[in-house]
């Protein structure tokens, strides 16, 4: 398992690296040696060399090493310089680049087809972090781990840059005559063999693109398939309602909320918007206590699921059955009071069933994405009943102008492709030879097709099987167009000229169209002028672009008429024995992401593994099963076979295990190949999310997997502070008396006094839902290096900012804490007072600084944290080496060398800027001018930042309330960082069963 | 005033016979006399009248100025030189300085010692006449000798030599200068 | 005196004379005896293991050490405190036993200085080759510089600094001046002439003047008033790194006592480790007698007394204080998943030792090696288990780990032990491993017989 960790061995790297760039940029150098752009650079740069050119092997190989170096700068060149069309800086300043002052841009992130609106950091025109779009219905100024993480998928070294034939390097320009060629054999067939398959895609203008292409090849077909597709969604709209239809909730009006099987809080494009709205009504700032009540049903245990005041772990089969009897006795209670509901959890149907009927119109159900369609189709009809629709729950029509069921659409494309009708297929994005269902054989069915083109960021498993791989453009390098969860459309503007010579599908399809030179910026821009004529449209354009989002484009709610039968009664389980659950990953998701380091070393959310996916059981089962972590296991399941380690979930359903998609790539590159294992090869098309009959036998070896917390106990230690509101009502100071602060007058010394600016931070234990977006965040934000899996299996983690997570009561059905834990930057810091060097020591604002280029790396800082929260180079970890990751670098923070300690800062680079700019304005700062990285990301606003001097800040507030809690206090070591207990509201009937 | 030799000298075979031979001498109005023996023989200290003794003084010396040195030192870097708020200590925290003054009023103390020491000795002296007298690398193994120096007033080159004879020596020789 | 008579500190039967040539013929002899080379030549070859491992330490970076977070310290200075704790005893022979006229002091104190001296030096590489950047180590040193930026002197390793740093320095001093008559012995008695000139040098000219040996005589007595209390401070201060630690299991007020108890445990140890083969390779038993076997072996019983006091008075007020970190703390440590390492320790450093109250097992040269052995095991595992196994689960669960050395913490401990004995044969070959001058002292014919009336 040593290769996909070559980021530790540093020699190996370098080697690599090395190699790599000299090919690289010899493959490069003849691409670009057609275009005459390059032609006269060279002349101009290297006249002499070019002369040594002809002469001798030696001087030749010479000319090559300076050109790899000259070719560094060229690239360099095109990242400092930001595309020539206009794009538009978000805030008001002036537009040319100042040196050090960085721009933001508003854009989106796509995944999955689905926008959600972001703005991008530029310094110099290197996009080097996002932050949310406070515009943006999706966004609300934060965003998930996923678009944080993007812009190092940008500067990805393994992302392909050269368009080539069979392997070989070809020119753009050979590419389209290859392409022409073919299409105009098309011509007279209408097209007949000519296939296009995308993922989802909801771009309007992309959309308009493939229309007009098929009007001129009307036998063409476009088929999508997105492996972690809506498709339950969609189904169950088309049974429920007749029509495909798209659902969102509005939980910010939801008292009470039922979750079956869903993940609402963490997973899909929704999640930032839902979790943001979820937090706003389970908060309690003094009497003021706005509690809603949550229930999650689910099967493997999730983020969210441990936000619920009540959980209960069921197998994902058995979910439906759960959903009907609560159907039904909702139904009931709308007519003769409540009926008691039968089955195994009657009891606690019956107090659910009870609340949600007292909370109509304030009720909402929640079906899994990844549940069946049946248990779509019975929330529809409880929202019905409970008439939360058109106030919790919203129907508009499909955000995809091309809404098709994705294994259908799929399945079709194979049959055509054996009756040999497919002689063209183009494969814009995804990659399905990799992620098609196992039943499907696409790859062989691929074989049939004469001519098979894909386009994608990684010369990845497809493009292996296709004549030609076209790089496509990053979305930051690209304009486009996407919509957001509710339709809103955001235009999309790059930030920077492709780094590796990528083109978009705008370009592609243009090309196969009647204008094969226009360029996506004409494209698009050519769409929307169309879509909004007249005089002012510059005006329009620019605002749109400038504030990203199109103004009124969110889709109209819609009613919709529940068909009558629509409601099947629910089918018996079939086939017994274990249950085997597919989930995207939550952090590589279908394994797109599996090359982007950062979200590979993210600690999953409550198994805390990284590098690897693992079969999920409960601690039941694997005591039945006889197995521990890390023990290998085959899985077998409908005649196919994976082998898989094992990791024990609590509160995961039992006799069920969960497998995450996405690994186990082969050609994802030097990040992402070979980590953990492929479920897709178990994953079949009638099944796509769980089926029973799954066998389980022990391998009898193990298998190292690196999860970064061991122990999910607090020991009775008060760490977590935890309570119900009813607690709070009936005793608000029941955390102070938990968490005892030593007097000050304790101390022999005396206390030093911050005047000005006195940093704090307080953290809302009951908010945060584990996301890990602030982890990624920060990584971003301070340029933290990554270590590799071997690394983190020696707890050599380089995080700043970790969330720490705790289980309390059964492991069956634990209650789930989490914790983010930043540097608590104590006014008493154990860490300073042994530092021999001074290398960290304490700022007038109370800031526990260290200064990297004094540290000596003694580890002895480290070691008297009793927060744990000093990270050490143990290693040189950054990458010193490769190009175009240095340009995603965050120029305020220094890159840490080999051998010093680092920690959190509080951000102190943006502090010391934006008090900068208030100098400069001769002012203060005002409250929540400087935002931490993991603050601005924040969903939920778990984390508020800010001065405590100030009594009117809103952390000072928050700092006052009777939840509020300093961790270990009894230290006395006086953190900064204080945490705000968490608050449960459970069902006063369900906790007396 | 140079005289022709530097002195006489009388080898012993035991600590015993040294001593009283020492005693004698100084009886016997002798002054610029000196023993040399392989080990420290107290009797014969006493019987040369050597007692007064600087080093202890000396050494209190160093062991002050090592302490206040330690003390001034930490203080001069922790509130004058760059005063740093570590751990929200007081910058003059004296408990911590304790330790580091301790340790140079030990060091000096040793230092002012050991160089005290080769001071008052005359130490290191490469060249000494006494090393003429080829039996005189037996003082360093197992013979004992009194040496009587031409510089004193009483010394006479044949009433000194019959004198050191009068001691029962195993022998008396010459040391050349 | 009954004891004296039953075996004196020296054999009958010597002279100023035999003991002299005895002693110097060790040096002086021209050819090197095979019981030397052997020995030797192992050593140097763990001190090749010594520096490959380091080159690659400096080449790859601290993390080839098992370290981690929240094991910040591991092998590493478990070692310097092992070490540390052995080079205690020379002072301590030499400086206290010195000035508590315990003569029999007399034949043993040369070589356990040197082992002080040596086991220092090995001491001294860890707090250097565990940094992340120890080519910056003088970064620890007060000296004028240009980052304007000093030591900071709260912190127990600045006092670790200070402390080591004088600790070596006055040994040194102490050992030179003890040898400086004895080079002068073997300045009169080399045959060649390089070593005459070179012995000659280090003698510095010395020549038994009478009033020099008074001078001598008190500089020894004040070396050994002031290198006491220094003895004594070093393990203390060595203990303050953990003591003024926050660390569950290192923040404890006994520990100071305790260090140095354990760190004169260990150092008579190791005289006994090397006094019972050197004895035997250069028939030496007439000077370093049973007697000596005997006193060695009663301090070690008293110090393991005291450690196992300590042991007991940690469980015990980690259960009194009532707090929970504490008693998690030693719960741990008997229970936890380093429960071997614990008990291990405890049968090393109580149980096994206690067989020293027998007469017959205090005076067997093989009986004692394997004690001593069995000690300096056991005082390395209580270092292991008072840093690691306090480290590795503190104070939020959450951040618990496991550790365990690499191969290259232990190639590096290897290596010092190397560097140790590659030293101490040299010592053993280039100068007197016996104070000859002391020991005329102790031979009868020393005592001026006729009494010198005023």
């Amino acid at each position: 398992m040593s290769k996909p960790y070559q980021y530790l061995d540093l020699a190996a790297v370098r080697a690599h690296l090395g190699s790599s760039r000299g090919r690289d940029y010899w493959r490069s150098l003849e691409e670009l040696a057609e275009s005459e752009g390059f032609q006269d650079m060279l002349e101009r740069e290297f006249p002499r060399q070019a002369a040594e050119w002809t002469n001798d092997t030696a001087g030749r190989r010479h000319f090559l090493k300076v050109m790899g170096a000259s070719m560094a700068l060229a690239g360099l060149g095109a990242c400092t310089r930001q595309p020539i069309e206009t794009i538009m800086p978000y805030v008001r300043q002036p537009e040319e680049v100042i040196p050090g002052k960085p721009l933001f841009f508003a854009t989106a992130v796509p995944v999955a087809g689905i926008a959600t609106g972001v703005l991008v950091e530029s310094h110099m025109g290197r996009p080097t972090k996002v932050e949310g779009n406070p515009e943006h219905p999706a966004s609300l100024g934060a965003t998930d781990a996923i678009a944080q993480a993007s812009v190092l998928d940008l500067y990805d070294p393994d992302r392909s840059q050269t368009l080539t034939y069979l392997g070989d390097i070809r020119p753009w320009s050979s590419f389209l005559g290859a392409a022409r060629e073919a299409l105009n054999a098309q011509i007279p067939k209408g097209g007949a063999g000519l296939r296009f398959l995308t993922g989802a895609i909801t771009s309007p203008s992309l959309a308009d693109q493939f229309r007009t292409l098929l009007a001129k090849y009307p036998a063409a077909k476009w088929h999508c398939y997105e492996p972690a597709g809506r498709y339950a969604q969609l189904a169950a709209a088309r049974q429920a309602f007749g029509q495909p239809v798209n659902t969102y909730y509005r939980l910010a009006s939801a008292d009470v909320i039922l979750a079956l099987d869903s993940d609402f809080l963490c997973t899909g494009p929704t999640s930032v918007r839902y979790a943001a709205d979820f937090a706003s009504r389970r908060s309690v700032r003094g009497n003021q206590i706005a509690m809603s009540r949550f229930y999650a049903v689910e099967s493997t245990a999730t983020p969210t699921g441990a936000k619920a005041d009540h959980r209960l772990p069921v197998r994902a089969a058995d979910v439906e059955a759960f959903a009907a009897a609560v159907a039904s006795s909702v139904a009931a209670s709308g007519a003769a009071g409540s009926q008691t509901a039968t089955g195994p959890h009657a009891a606690f149907i019956a107090a659910l069933v009870k609340d949600l009927a007292q909370h109509r119109g304030t009720s909402v159900v929640i079906p899994g994405e990844y549940q069946s369609t049946a248990v779509h189709v019975l929330a529809h009809a409880i929202n019905a009943a409970l008439g939360n629709v058109g106030k919790t729950v919203v129907y508009t029509d499909p955000l995809d102008p091309n809404p098709v069921d994705d294994f259908e659409s799929l399945r079709e494309l194979g049959q055509d492709m054996d009756a040999g009708k497919v002689e063209m297929l183009v494969i814009a994005g995804g990659n399905p030879v990799y992620n098609a269902p196992a039943d499907f054989g696409f790859t062989q069915r691929m074989s049939k097709v004469k001519l098979r083109i894909h386009m994608g960021l990684y010369a990845d498993e497809t493009s292996e099987f296709c004549q030609w791989h076209i790089p496509e453009a990053h979305f930051l390098e690209t304009w486009s167009d996407a919509r957001a969860y509710d339709g809103t459309i955001t235009i999309m503007q790059p930030l920077i000229q492709p780094l590796y010579f990528g083109r978009s599908v705008h370009e592609m399809l243009a090309a196969f169209g009647e204008t094969p030179s226009q360029s996506p910026y004409d494209i698009v821009k050519g769409y929307w002028n169309r879509q909004h004529p007249g005089a002012d449209f510059e005006d329009w354009w620019r605002k749109a672009v400038h504030d990203g989002i199109v103004p009124n484009t969110a889709l109209p709610a819609k009613t919709v008429a529940l068909k009558t039968g629509a409601v099947t009664p629910p089918r018996p389980v079939e086939g017994q024995g274990i249950e085997i659950v597919f989930r995207p990953d939550p952090h590589v998701f279908d394994g797109r992401f599996a090359n982007n380091g950062w979200l590979q070393e993210l600690p999953k959310p409550l198994t805390k593994l990284t590098w690897d996916n693992a079969a999920l059981v409960s601690p039941a089962t694997a005591e039945r099963l006889k197995l521990q972590n890390e023990d290998l296991v085959d899985l077998e399941y409908r005649g196919r076979k994976v082998r898989a380690p094992i990791w024990i979930l609590p509160g995961h359903a039992n006799d069920s295990v969960t497998v995450h998609l996405g690994y186990g790539r082969t050609r994802a590159g030097r990040v992402g190949n070979r980590a953990g294992f492929d479920a897709y090869a178990l994953r079949t098309s009638d099944a796509p999310w769980f089926g029973s009959g799954l066998a389980i036998r022990k391998a009898g070896s193990k298998f190292t997997l690196a999860s970064t917390q061991m122990h999910y106990d607090m020991m009775g230690r008060q760490i977590v502070i935890s309570g119900t509101v009813e607690e709070y009502r009936k005793d608000p100071h029941f955390v102070k008396e938990r968490a005892e602060e030593p007097p000050k007058e304790l101390s022999l010394y005396p206390g030093y006094k911050y005047e000005g600016y006195a940093w704090g931070m307080a953290i809302d234990q009951t908010a945060c839902v584990g996301c890990n977006a602030c982890v990624v965040a920060c990584q971003a934000e301070n340029n933290i290096a990554v270590v590799g899996k071997d690394q983190v299996q020696k707890m050599r983690a380089m995080h700043w900012l970790r969330i720490d997570t705790y289980h309390k009561g059964s492991p069956d059905n634990p209650e789930t804490y989490f914790q983010p834990l930043p540097c608590m930057q104590c006014e008493n810091a154990p860490c300073e007072l042994v530092c021999p060097v001074q290398a960290t020591s304490h700022s007038s604002e109370g800031l526990n600084d260290m200064v990297y280029n004094r540290c000596v790396g003694t580890r002895y800082c480290a070691n008297n944290c009793p927060y744990k929260v000093r990270r050490f180079n143990f290693f040189l970890y950054s990458d010193w080496n490769t190009p175009s990751l240095k340009l995603q670098r965050n120029p305020d923070v220094s890159v840490r060398s080999r051998g010093v300690m680092e920690k959190c800062t509080y951000c102190v680079q943006r502090i010391s800027e934006a008090k900068i700019e208030a100098e400069k304005e001769d002012r203060t700062l005002k409250d929540g001018e400087v935002q931490t990285a993991c603050q601005g990301v924040c969903p939920t606003q778990a984390i508020v930042f800010g001065d405590i001097n100030d009594s009117s800040s809103r952390v000072a507030k928050l700092k006052a309330e009777q939840l509020n809690y300093s961790l270990l206090a009894e230290l006395n070591t006086r953190p900064r960082t204080t945490y705000l207990a968490a608050l449960r509201n459970p069902n006063p009937e369900i906790e007396k069963a | 005033m140079k005289t022709p030799i530097y002195g006489l000298m009388a080898e012993f075979d035991n600590p015993t016979a040294l001593a009283s031979a020492a005693r004698r001498a100084r009886e016997q109005g002798y002054r610029k006399l000196e023993a040399y023996s392989p080990f420290p023989i107290e009797e014969v200290n006493e019987a040369l009248g050597q007692h007064q003794n600087r080093l202890p003084l000396l050494v209190l010396i160093g062991g002050i100025v090592g302490g206040i040195t330690g003390y001034l030192l930490q203080y001069y870097v922790a509130v004058v030189h760059y005063p740093l708020n570590i751990g929200g200590r007081p910058v003059h925290s004296w408990p911590s300085f304790v330790i580091v003054t301790f340790e140079m009023t030990i060091l000096f103390a040793a230092l002012t010692t050991v160089l005290g020491l080769l001071g008052l000795c005359g130490l290191p002296m490469p060249y000494h006449p006494v090393f003429n007298v080829p039996r005189f690398a037996l003082a360093s193994r197992n013979r004992f000798f009194l040496c009587i120096e031409a510089a004193d007033p009483l010394f006479d080159r044949f009433q000194t030599a019959d004198f050191l004879t009068g001691l029962e020596p195993r022998e008396v020789s010459e040391v050349a200068h | 005196m009954s004891d004296e008579r039953r075996n004196p500190v020296i054999a009958p039967g010597h002279t100023f004379a035999t003991v002299t040539d005895k002693i110097s013929a060790i040096v002086l002899t021209r050819k090197t005896p095979t019981h030397w080379l052997i020995p030797f030549a192992v050593a140097s070859t763990l001190l090749m293991v010594f520096l490959w491992a380091v080159t690659y330490l400096f080449v790859r970076g601290v993390g080839i050490y098992g370290v981690k977070i929240p094991v910040g310290w591991g092998w590493d200075i478990t070692n310097f405190v092992w070490w540390i704790g052995i080079g205690h005893a020379g002072t301590l022979i030499s400086a206290i036993l010195l000035l508590l006229h315990q003569t029999w002091r007399n034949s043993i104190n040369r070589f356990a200085e040197a082992m002080t001296l040596f086991a220092v030096a090995c001491a001294g590489m860890y707090p250097v080759l565990h940094l992340g950047r120890p080519w910056l180590f003088y970064w620890l040193f007060p000296y004028p510089n240009t980052m304007g930026i000093q030591p900071q002197f709260r912190s127990p390793l600045v006092w670790d600094v200070f402390a080591v740093s004088t600790y070596a320095t006055v040994s040194l001093l102490f050992w030179y001046v003890g040898l400086i008559p004895d080079l002068a012995t073997l300045r009169d008695r080399a045959k060649n002439h390089a070593a005459r000139i070179i012995y000659g040098i280090l003698a510095m000219g010395w020549r038994g003047a009478a009033s020099h040996w008074q001078k001598y005589e008190t500089a020894s007595l004040l070396l050994a008033g002031i290198a006491t209390p220094l003895v004594i401070s070093v393990h203390t201060v060595v203990s303050f790194d953990f003591t003024v630690g926050i660390v569950p299991g290192w923040h404890s007020t006994i520990f100071p006592p305790y260090f140095v108890a354990g760190a004169i445990y260990s150092g008579f140890a190791m005289v006994l480790v090397l006094a019972i083969p050197l004895r035997a390779m250069y028939g030496l038993a007439d000077m370093i007698t049973p007697r000596h076997l005997d006193n060695c072996a009663k301090v070690m019983l008293a110090t393991a007394l005291i450690v196992a006091y300590s042991y007991v008075f940690e469980a015990f007020i980690a259960w009194y204080s009532g707090n929970p970190f504490e008693m998690y703390a030693i719960w741990n440590r008997m229970t936890g998943p380093y429960w071997p390492q614990y008990w291990l320790l405890i049968f090393c450093n109580l149980i096994f030792p206690q067989v020293l109250w027998l007469r017959k097992i205090r005076t067997s040269a093989f009986w004692l090696f394997i004690v001593s052995i069995d000690v300096l095991v056991g005082m390395w595992l209580e270092r292991y288990v008072i840093i690691v196994v306090s480290l590795h689960r503190d104070f939020l669960p959450a951040a618990w780990g496991m550790y365990s050395g690499s191969i290259w913490d232990k190639a590096t401990f290897l290596g010092t032990i190397g560097l140790f004995f590659f030293l101490f044969f040299l010592f053993i070959r280039s100068l007197p491993v016996i104070s000859i001058f002391e020991v005329r002292t102790l031979l009868p014919e020393a005592d001026v017989t006729e009494g010198v009336e005023k």
